[in-house]
């Protein structure tokens, strides 16, 4: 029996699992609206920005694991996706984003809402494709979720005229498919696997960099079973950040631009780096020629395409992180590395990670109470200083969730990611680590919240500035703080180098902003207000918006300027 | 640097073509031409592409055709026998009578045809490779004061091994 395309589409949803849609409703795809207002098992979610509900989706794949499922309008709804799509790309997230289109006969007429979405994304998505003919949506529709969520996951967008939605045609949904030219990688060379583990076997100074593609192969557990095994080292990537125990003593810190003092010494003097799911981004090299100068390079990745593009490595090992270390494990055997360990003890308490504790509430005193004050929570952040510092210090099991824009580097994406996360796990708690800067973004989406009784503990780090880029304008720009004032208004002086009490007042204020919405605001400045607060949210059943004054000037430390060696550090 | 070849089959189906050739301009890869048409299967389009680069880029650039969808295999041409033959034809204007006698000689040396010809123009339509055409236009252009050229890109295709004759 025929069925119309918008009937085929909700089959596939069912088909699929799907029980959350993140949609925004328009012309185009009023009839894929229409059959989900019949649907009573799936929860379609309102966000108030298209920008904010790609990142729902997005810290809802995170968090469940499934695929994250848009659907939006044509033309702007569309084009308001972009910057989400790129994201979900860069870190590779599975979403499937329908969105409307005018009808066939109106395509190429620059018709109202008209926008060419599969040619705008196409260098920002794993796939892309308007569906032209209507027998042919089934088929596409079950690709999509086969190309998003199988191999190196990704982003796909499915274009559907508006007039397919409403043809009928064939009601078969495809139990599977097969595309020619997609074949992700599943098992693993064994004969490269072998070469590698010669190499670490002989290795003297042997060190792990374990990157988001361990986590997205849920291999923690491997990881650490063979870190443990083989007695190496490990540091991580942001992205990899909680694929190990951060307090498992094999465990050094995250390397990078903003990383460990040790980690990043390690990754110099290394002889072998034995990489795992990372693509070598410049934010954990640095000077390409400086990296890792000592040391032999193994990189295991399920992209033929990140092996060798960044950093030339001397065995390359094309396969998943799981498939890749569950066959190591067979082999695994202890190496002697005591004085190895030593070495990087030793540099850890010449340079521990740390931050001043003199005056106010410092950054790291805050994650310390979270770290204390919650079991096993979801910590989502936005990005910038307050991103990083996250990333130092948040304590992590492997089964905990540490969700953050680490390739895009998206401001915006922290808050309405991590009411994703918590539409996606209502069990657990999810606490949004966020900026004063990055939290306007998109911090309409708390009605999102409100609406879908998904509380979050949002933690803004207020310090008036966009502290990333004022704490490059500080050290390498003469304190010239171009645009980074979220106080500075047009009557201030020129020239102003640096807040004084002359300062006009901050707006909002978001403690009467978060009443306005019916969930509770704190504003805290001393440590002690800290403690009530976070123990005020855990017993609140709405949204905690809790918003901490640190100090105007932080900075995040340590630092490698960019271009510049790993192991030349900024440490003071 | 130096002059690779690669022959690509893809899905025949909209955007592809935009999507190969979006991959050298967003990577910045110098890609010299492409040709695309369908293959003996009407699904199947077969491209070939000439880029100059280093080695290290030619292999990303392989693997990064590999990873699209909508690529179906990348075989590089560059080391190994190929028949490989560009369409061009230049059309040699404001010429004496001295001057077109001299275009058919030149014409009669590197092989091609005179397609058509004119009061004052001689039309040539050449089918060699790439490099023999590159050599063609420039010995036109040092001796004739109107060269107008359209070049339709190479297409090239495996040799029939020495075996299998």
């Amino acid at each position: 029996m025929d069925i119309t395309g918008r009937k085929l589409f909700v089959k596939a949803l069912h088909e699929e699992k799907v029980d959350t849609v993140f949609g925004y409703p328009g012309g185009m795809v009023i009839d894929l609206f229409d059959e989900l207002y019949k649907e009573t098992d799936i929860n379609v979610v309102l966000p108030r920005h298209e920008q904010g509900l790609i990142h729902a989706a997005e810290g809802y794949a995170k968090a469940t694991g499934k695929v994250g499922v848009c659907v939006v309008t044509s033309g702007p709804g569309a084009t308001n996706l972009i910057t989400g799509l790129a994201d979900a790309h860069y870190d590779s997230i599975p979403l499937v984003c329908i969105t409307g289109q005018v009808p066939l006969g109106l395509i190429g007429n620059d018709a109202f809402q008209e926008v060419d979405i599969v040619g705008m994304t196409r260098s920002v998505t794993k796939y892309g494709v308007t569906v032209r003919e209507r027998k042919d949506l089934g088929k596409i529709l079950k690709m999509a979720f086969h190309i998003a969520s199988t191999g190196k996951p990704g982003p796909v967008v499915v274009d559907i005229p508006k007039d397919i939605q409403t043809e009928p045609g064939d009601s078969e949904y495809p139990s599977s498919v097969q595309i020619r030219g997609y074949k992700p990688v599943e098992g693993v060379h064994v004969g490269q696997l072998k070469k590698a583990y010669k190499l670490l076997k002989n290795a003297r100074k042997p060190l792990i960099l374990s990157g988001g593609g361990v986590n997205i192969a849920k291999a923690g557990a491997e990881l650490e079973k063979f870190a443990e095994k083989m007695r190496i080292p490990v540091v991580t990537t942001v992205m990899g950040k909680g694929s190990i125990s951060t307090s498992h003593p094999y465990y050094i810190g995250n390397s990078g631009l903003h990383g460990r003092y040790a980690a990043n010494i390690a990754v110099s003097e290394c002889d072998v780096l034995f990489s795992i799911g990372t693509r070598f981004n410049d934010r954990i090299t640095g000077d390409l020629n400086e990296f890792a100068p000592k040391a032999q390079i193994v990189h295991i990745d399920i992209e033929t395409a990140s092996i060798s593009r960044n950093v030339v490595v001397d065995v390359p090992v094309v396969a998943d992180a799981k498939t890749a270390l569950e066959k190591l494990l067979e082999w695994a055997e202890p190496l002697d590395t005591v004085e190895w360990m030593a070495e990087i003890a030793a540099w850890n308490k010449e340079n521990p990670l740390q931050m001043r504790r003199d005056k106010g509430l410092s950054p790291q005193m805050i994650f310390e109470e979270i770290n204390q004050q919650f079991e096993k929570p979801i910590v989502v952040t936005d990005v910038g200083q307050h991103q990083m510092w996250a990333a130092q210090y948040i304590d992590m099991d492997r089964s905990d969730l540490f969700i953050t824009s680490g390739g895009l580097g998206t401001m915006g994406f922290g808050f309405p990611a991590a009411v994703g996360a918590k539409i996606g796990r209502p069990d657990q708690t999810v606490i949004c680590v966020t900026g004063d800067g990055g939290f306007q973004m998109n911090m309409q989406e708390m009605a999102t919240a409100v609406c879908q009784n998904a509380p979050v503990i949002v933690c803004i780090f207020n310090n008036y500035y966009l502290g990333m880029v004022r704490q490059m304008q500080q050290l390498f720009y003469g304190k010239r703080y171009s645009a980074t004032c979220l106080r500075k208004r047009i009557t201030c002086p020129e020239g102003c180098k640096g807040p004084g009490e002359q300062c006009p007042p901050y707006e909002p204020d978001f403690v009467k902003w978060a009443e306005s919405y019916g969930v509770r605001g704190i504003r805290v400045t001393t440590a002690e207000e800290m403690t009530q607060a976070f123990e005020e949210a855990k017993k609140n059943q709405t949204s905690t918006v809790i918003e901490f004054m640190i100090a105007t000037e932080e900075i995040v430390l340590p630092m490698v300027k960019g271009g510049n060696p790993m192991s030349k550090m900024i440490l003071k | 640097m130096k002059n690779r070849w690669i022959a690509l089959y893809v899905e025949n189906q909209v955007g592809v073509l935009a999507k190969v050739s979006g991959l050298f301009s967003a990577k910045s890869y110098n890609l010299q031409s492409l040709t695309v048409g369908t293959t003996e299967d009407e699904t199947v389009s077969r491209m070939t592409i000439c880029v100059t680069s280093d080695d290290v880029t030619f292999e990303q650039i392989k693997k990064q055709l590999n990873t699209m969808i909508e690529v179906i295999k990348v075989i590089d041409l560059t080391n190994v026998p190929i028949h490989m033959k560009e369409i061009l034809f230049a059309k040699v204007g404001r010429c004496t009578f001295e001057e077109k006698q001299e275009v058919f000689q030149i014409a009669e040396v590197f092989r091609v045809q005179v397609a058509d010809i004119g009061k004052d123009s001689v039309l040539l339509e050449c089918k060699l490779t790439e490099r023999r055409n590159n050599e063609l236009i420039a010995l036109l252009k040092s001796k004739f004061k109107s060269v107008e050229v359209v070049r339709g890109g190479a297409v090239a295709i495996e040799s029939i091994s020495t075996s299998c004759r």
